[in-house]
């Protein structure tokens, strides 16, 4: 029973249907002269779903280009699943990162737990174990009720999805501003291990091999999941929710299960997700890496609903499936394989070597397509760019460096949603499950052990989009800067990054040249601190009518810590140690978390980075942190030094007199990414100084649990008890959520 | 000793449980799937947390089903060791061996973290390496943990001596904040916190190492007289 015929070839030209799929009349005659005719309604839609922003990259690919992607530890660059990187002893850690942000948007729950879904697959595609979650999330202000919904719902999602499945969520970012008020960013990271002989790839290699479709059954839902998340966000984004996928991670727990299996057995030729686009992205994109074809019988894939049409079929998005292809005549064995995880493996078609996706429905063919001409010929755009005035306009500007209440400030910085406890999110994800959480959320960098040997990887996600609102390239920088910062700190070497980038619309030029301005920095900045690009993603037209969020690339980011005995924490470890300042003060708080509790908004200029140097600091810090000169480090992120100070004593017996370190005391206070503190046992000074020389004692740790604050004439200007802050600090964001804003 | 770690579909703590006995303690430990119905190599039994069948229609309901469970059964029998933790808790709960059901935690929120918890009973096999009273550091990570048992069963529970911890704190809205306890035969405990997530000092806490300590130990007592 057809419910509604579909459009025939002619209607969709006369009426411009492919417009509704998000295509452009220029699109949709490139894919007439690819196909060599007018497409039907299911070509038209593998066309459209594979050209969007999302599959494609249309948009990003020219900037994208500009990553370093190569280095000595480089196993897999961008292109496949995941990245991999070689971590010695035939051992290799994966990971990517990934937006979630349009479905999460509209449904919280949901949204956040299938992009938690969507990641892990990602992983566990290459053959890897997934060892660890993170996040980075963007919010509202918590005083909007449709944000606290919103806040509460993604976090739920991710809870409900990464607890089940039984991967720990280590790590994270939140960030609470206005400029994601009607637009959440909810980006997910997963980190894998894999042995280097079990690296996978998404392949269809030969000619008449079977393609098996494992996993859930396909649905209607999701139906252009993937087009969706490449347009703004409107009030009719409401009527998308059948967009937004419904995840279950107790079939995934299965998958990973038995995909890991499969992946160990010498007869399979290639494993991909069905993540965006589903059986249309994989299938088509096996064929391509390949250079082969794929011909499938779509009565033979599994279905939840009836009478579902290929259309449907191709572009759902229905979670929690994979596309394997294994050597002819082994099917059987795959089929028992999943049997005993009860899950199905359904022979669904076979490679061929015609270079096209070929498609059977009903006994008839229902598209034919080439293979490459959805994967690879996309239209490439490079969008005009303008530099906006207000760019020019906080070049022009002076230095912001008010007067303030500091010790009044201090409170209310701790406070701040942004930079409180995030104990309210991460006490509900379990992040200790696999027992190998050696270092739990809440310090710079989360660090998981590799069992059976001594090392352990250290990971974090991190992007201050102030600064990159304020200026793109030196924000851009600064981002990458500050992910390595929380490597180093750990006791890890930074190996590589995972990007994801989280703009507005760039079909506007003032949004196109932030994504220009800023890939520029992340690229110099990962290029100056070897850490190569080895995968990521792209979100575009992350706007509502209110406008585009603030420019935000992720940066999630691996380091290897070569020995358990590096593991470093942010808290202070013993009362008599010397605390150290290593950095400078620029008298620059613009972009800062004061500048918006004072102002309510971003303006002025960004303080360059010279990378150069940089670099070589940390790598005198990871020396300094190696060879066991150091109890404890933090870098000084949101809030400043003042801010750093407190967190490092929260949590611990301790107290700390501390005399500023040079520079105006607001900024000596409050500026953010000046450098670093450190504590260091009175054993440890002279290695520490003989690494660390340019760094200041400024004070020692106290059994007090008082924090005091000096300027450089010896005056008191703050004097606080830490328990009177930590209460502060702890009870933040659960006292907003009580609120009736 | 050779304990048997039950894997259902869905367990997720098999790998902690199978790590704090073999790495930790230095016994043996095997995965058992679910569908297996022969336990009889096995000296101690061991059900791990995780999501069962995804916790779908109530946490453990489905799993009691499981063929492995008939076996369980019966080494509870025959007096063998059987320890659930969170979900293996749950199942326990479901399958009759040992009396209360469990509810969601009062805030609706799951809780990962380590609370305090307190040794009430010590005089287990489970528990004969702490002190009563003791206090120990143990991580928590469910959603449904809340316990309940009627007055009646309460009552019977105290007089009894079956409840061998309660949280140090108010933490999940659990009866009597009770957070183990055992059968009446004194060889099934049922508790919500990890004590395989506390076995190394690298992850936080040691605590739980002792309550492994403690099964060895008995067993080996008995082993001892028998042979």
């Amino acid at each position: 029973m057809q419910l509604l015929r579909e459009p025939s070839a002619e209607m969709i030209e006369e009426q411009r249907l492919y417009e509704e799929m998000g295509m452009t009349a220029d699109e949709y005659q490139l894919a007439v002269k690819e196909l060599g005719r007018k497409p039907n309604y299911t070509e038209l839609g593998l066309f459209s779903v594979m050209w969007s922003e999302h599959c494609s990259y249309k948009n990003s690919k020219v900037l994208l280009k500009k990553f370093p992607v190569e280095g000595p530890r480089v196993l897999q660059g961008p292109g496949e699943g995941a990245g991999i990187i070689d971590i010695d002893d035939e051992q290799a850690v994966v990971f990517k990162i990934e937006s979630h942000n349009h479905p999460s948007a509209v449904e919280p729950y949901e949204g956040a737990a299938t992009g938690v879904g969507g990641i892990i697959r990602d992983v566990f595609s290459m053959g890897a174990r997934p060892v660890a979650l993170l996040n980075s999330l963007r919010f509202g202000e918590l005083k909007n009720p449709r944000v606290r919904y919103l806040f509460e719902g993604v976090v739920a999602g991710i809870a409900g999805y990464g607890n089940c499945i039984g991967i720990p969520t280590v790590g994270g970012e939140i960030q609470f501003d206005d400029g994601y008020e009607g637009n959440p960013l909810v980006n997910a990271m997963c980190v894998g291990l894999i042995d280097h002989k079990d690296i996978q790839k998404g392949q269809a290699k030969g000619i008449g091999n079977p393609v098996l479709y494992v996993g859930a059954s396909t649905g209607r839902d999701g139906i252009h999941g993937a087009t969706f998340a490449s347009e703004e966000l409107s009030e009719d984004s409401e009527a998308k929710r059948p967009a937004v996928q419904v995840g279950d991670p107790f079939m995934e727990k299965l998958l990973v299960e038995a995909c890991l299996e499969a992946t160990k057995h010498p007869k399979l030729v290639g494993i991909q997700d069905m993540g965006a686009a589903g059986l249309t992205s994989s299938s088509a994109e096996m064929a391509s890496k390949a250079g082969s074809g794929i011909r499938m019988n779509l009565d033979l894939v599994p279905q939840r609903e009836r009478n579902m049409t290929p259309y449907e079929m191709m572009l759902s998005e229905s979670q929690e499936r994979m596309l394997l292809v294994v050597e002819k005549g082994s099917e059987q064995e795959f089929i028992e394989m999943f049997e005993k995880w009860g899950l199905h493996a359904v022979e669904v078609g076979e490679v061929t070597d015609t270079k096209r996706l070929e498609l059977i429905h009903a006994g008839e063919t229902a598209a034919d397509v080439p293979v490459d001409a959805l994967a690879e010929e996309a239209p490439v755009y490079h969008k005009p760019s303008t530099e906006p005035e207000s760019f020019r306009a906080f070049q022009a500007q002076k230095p912001f460096l008010p007067e303030v209440d500091t010790a009044k400030t201090l409170e209310r910085l701790l406070e701040q949603p942004t930079i409180a406890s995030k104990e309210w999110v991460y006490g509900q994800y379990d992040y200790m499950v696999r027992t190998s959480t050696v270092v739990s959320p809440g310090s710079d960098a989360a660090v998981v052990r590799i069992r059976g040997t001594k090392k352990a990887l250290a990971m974090t996600t991190d992007c201050n989009s102030r600064y990159l609102f304020l200026d793109p390239y030196e924000g851009g920088k600064r981002a990458v800067t500050e992910a390595a910062r929380n490597i180093v700190v750990s006791g890890g070497e930074p190996l590589g990054v995972t990007d994801c980038l989280n703009y507005g619309s760039p079909d506007k030029p003032e949004i196109f040249w932030q994504l220009e301005r800023s890939t520029d920095g992340l690229s110099e900045a990962c290029r100056e601190l070897q850490t190569p690009v080895v995968g990521g993603n792209v979100s575009l037209y992350n706007e509502t009518a209110n406008g585009a969020v603030y420019p935000t690339p992720v940066i999630g980011m691996v380091g290897l810590i070569h020995d358990l005995d590096h593991v470093t924490t942010q808290q202070a470890k013993a009362a008599g140690d010397a605390v150290y300042f290593l950095g400078q003060v620029h008298g620059e708080l613009s972009g800062s978390e004061l500048q918006k509790l004072l102002q309510g908004s971003y303006s002025g200029r960004v303080v360059p980075i010279d990378l150069r140097e940089e670099k070589e600091q940390q790598q005198q810090v990871l020396k300094a942190i190696q060879a066991g000169a150091v109890n404890s480090a933090h870098d000084i992120s949101e809030g400043g030094m003042a801010c750093a100070a407190a967190e490092k004593l929260f949590g611990t017996a301790f107290g700390a007199e501390l005399t500023l370190p040079d520079g105006p005391v607001t900024a000596a206070l409050f500026e953010e990414g000046t450098g670093y503190l450190f504590t260091v046992s009175a054993e440890q000074k002279e290695q520490f100084a003989a690494y660390l020389p340019d760094a200041e004692e400024i004070g020692t740790i106290t059994d007090d649990q008082q924090l005091t604050l000096r300027n450089r004439s010896g005056e008191t200007i703050i004097s606080t008890e830490i328990r009177n802050l930590e209460e502060k600090w702890r009870g933040a964001i659960a006292c907003a959520l009580k609120s009736k804003g | 000793m050779k304990f048997a770690v039950i894997v259902f579909p869905g367990s997720n703590c098999d790998l902690d449980m199978y790590h704090a006995v073999t790495d930790a303690v230095g016994e043996q430990a095997e995965y058992v799937w679910h569908t297996e119905t022969d336990l009889d190599r096995f000296d101690g039994i061991l059900l791990p947390g995780g999501f069962s069948y995804g916790d779908y229609l109530r946490a453990g309901a489905i799993a009691r089903f499981s063929p492995v469970m008939e076996s369980v059964k019966q080494a509870a029998a025959e007096g063998k060791p059987v320890l659930g933790v969170c979900n293996g808790f749950q199942i326990l709960l479901e399958s009759g061996l040992l009396p209360g059901a469990m509810r969601r935690n009062e805030d609706l929120h799951f809780i990962c973290r380590t609370v305090p918890l307190q040794v009430k009973k010590a005089d287990t096999m489970f528990t004969s390496a702490y002190e009563a009273g003791e206090t120990l550091q143990i991580p928590v990570a469910h959603g449904e943990g809340n316990y309940y048992c009627s007055e009646t069963q309460l009552e019977e529970l105290k007089q009894n001596d079956q409840i061998v911890f309660t949280y140090g704190a108010a933490l999940n809205g659990s009866v009597a904040d009770i957070a183990g306890i055992v059968n009446e035969a004194g060889n099934v405990l049922g508790m919500m916190p990890h004590p395989e997530r506390a076995v190394e000092a690298l992850t936080g806490s040691e605590d739980g190492r002792r309550l492994f300590e403690s099964i060895v130990r008995q067993w080996r007592e008995k082993h001892a007289v028998t042979s």
